[in-house]
């Protein structure tokens, strides 16, 4: 993924996010969309190791020992932030206190399907807080590269690994595409500006539904 | 009434944990990571340890300690994904691995310290989390019983303290802290700043000094590991 195609994606993942939304996002490449946030948008953050309002990263040098992010990053605390221990974290989560997660992706399916916590055999360090933040969030955002480093669909009918949630997954976020899973299927919302829905079809895994006319460009 | 100073030498207190013994360490990642105390059980040296950690840390940090001095049996934990130690040993099944959600593990050692025998969640139906654990159906919907989850000892980790061991915790150094501090038979609280008695403000307290059995002062000084601010 060239780092304009990457830069795109994280900023129309970021478009969704709206004043007033409080918001999880999940390690790696879903925190990077913090970037794209403007800056005056009211929007609590929360990480799950205890804070809601994310202020942003901190400056080097800067950095406070005791406040990090769920993914270990030295972050600031923002005016009207607060922190909270482990219970009270996951309380807020499963609550439904989160109107939105962005979180990544190993598979994911045109069923809602998560899968992103185990390869069975390769990659087993444990689920975190995938699974509360994928069954609970009002709204569960992916944000993954649209196929894998072999060129293969990440965007499946079905998952082949084991389930971090089930039907929790709204809309998914590529390099290549946006597309919504609603009870008919998978539809393609958006197009990622140079991209061809040929080209969109060869990389997914998945009947999509496509809409009648122009596709919207992002 | 005067209130018991529960102040301990660090050598004493953790002198008490035995071979075979179930321990939570307070942490997520670095912040509320009681290193200290760890680094003392590494020296004091028991075996066959169960360690219920959030996390393993990181090679060569904290809880990593006592699994390079194969001290440990068996870790309780949400993930290990920055321990690339702690992911070595449980593949060469070195140790016992048991991952649990991360909310679930710290909702069932809230309701050990709670004095509940567990609840009732459908978090990870449909998946491998799943399987093995008793359903029960609720609301039309089938659920899965978590089981409290308790502690013989539990190593814990204040910005503050006073000497009655009421605990104050900073920042995202919180975290599992004040859940384990209440699910253990017994608490040990090492503390960056002791204060008299009275020095905490009641409503600023975030453990309640009932729940904890020793505190360990924490020298001026703390070793650099607590500083790690670079990964």
């Amino acid at each position: 993924m060239s780092s304009s195609a990457k830069s795109r994606m994280l900023a129309r993942a970021a478009r969704d996010i709206t004043p007033g939304m409080t918001v999880n996002l999940g390690i790696g490449l879903p925190t990077q969309v913090m970037n794209h946030v403007a800056a005056d948008c009211p929007v609590c953050l929360h990480s799950e190791n205890g804070i809601a309002g994310v202020g942003g990263l901190a400056a080097p040098g800067q950095a406070n020992r005791n406040l990090i992010d769920a993914g270990g990053g030295y972050i600031t605390c923002a005016a009207g932030g607060s922190f909270f221990d482990s219970a009270v974290s996951f309380a807020l989560v499963r609550g439904g206190r989160l109107d939105l997660t962005l979180l990544g992706a190993f598979e994911v399916a045109a069923n809602g399907d998560l899968a992103n916590w185990i390869i069975p055999g390769k990659f087993a360090a444990g689920v975190g807080g995938a699974i509360e933040l994928a069954q609970k969030a009002r709204r569960v955002g992916v944000l993954t590269t649209h196929t894998d480093k072999h060129g293969n669909p990440k965007i499946l009918e079905r998952c082949t690994l084991p389930l971090t949630a089930v039907g929790c997954v709204n809309r998914i976020y590529t390099d290549m595409a946006v597309c919504d899973v609603l009870p008919d299927g998978l539809h393609l919302v958006e197009l990622a500006e140079g991209v061809s829905l040929s080209e969109v079809r060869d990389a997914t895994g998945a009947a999509l539904i496509v809409p009648n006319g122009l596709i919207p460009t992002f | 009434m005067p209130l018991l100073d529960k102040s301990t030498l660090l050598t004493d207190a953790i002198a008490k944990i035995p071979d075979g013994a179930r321990i939570m360490i307070g942490g997520f990642g670095v912040p509320g990571t009681p290193f200290t105390l760890i680094e003392e059980l590494v020296r004091h040296g028991p075996r066959n340890l169960t360690i219920i950690k959030n996390d393993a840390n990181e090679a060569g940090m904290g809880v990593d300690w006592l699994l390079q001095a194969g001290m440990v049996k068996r870790l309780i934990t949400s993930h290990v994904g920055l321990n690339g130690n702690a992911i070595r040993m449980m593949n060469a099944r070195e140790i016992e691995v048991e991952f649990v959600a991360q909310g679930i593990l710290a909702e069932r050692i809230r309701a050990a310290g709670a004095g509940l025998k567990g609840f009732v969640t459908d978090i990870g139906i449909g998946t491998l989390l799943a399987e093995g654990k008793q359903r029960v159906e609720m609301d039309g919907e089938t659920c899965l019983i978590e089981p409290a989850l308790e502690a013989d000892f539990a190593l814990i980790h204040a910005a503050r303290a006073d000497t009655f061991g009421n605990l104050v915790y900073a920042a995202t150094a919180r975290n599992f802290n004040p859940l384990m501090a209440m699910a253990a038979e017994c608490t040990i609280a090492e503390a960056e700043i002791i204060l008299p008695i009275g020095g905490i403000d009641p409503d600023a307290v975030h453990t309640p000094a009932p729940f904890v059995d020793h505190l360990v002062a924490l020298p001026e000084q703390l070793m650099e590991v607590y500083g790690v601010v670079k990964r």
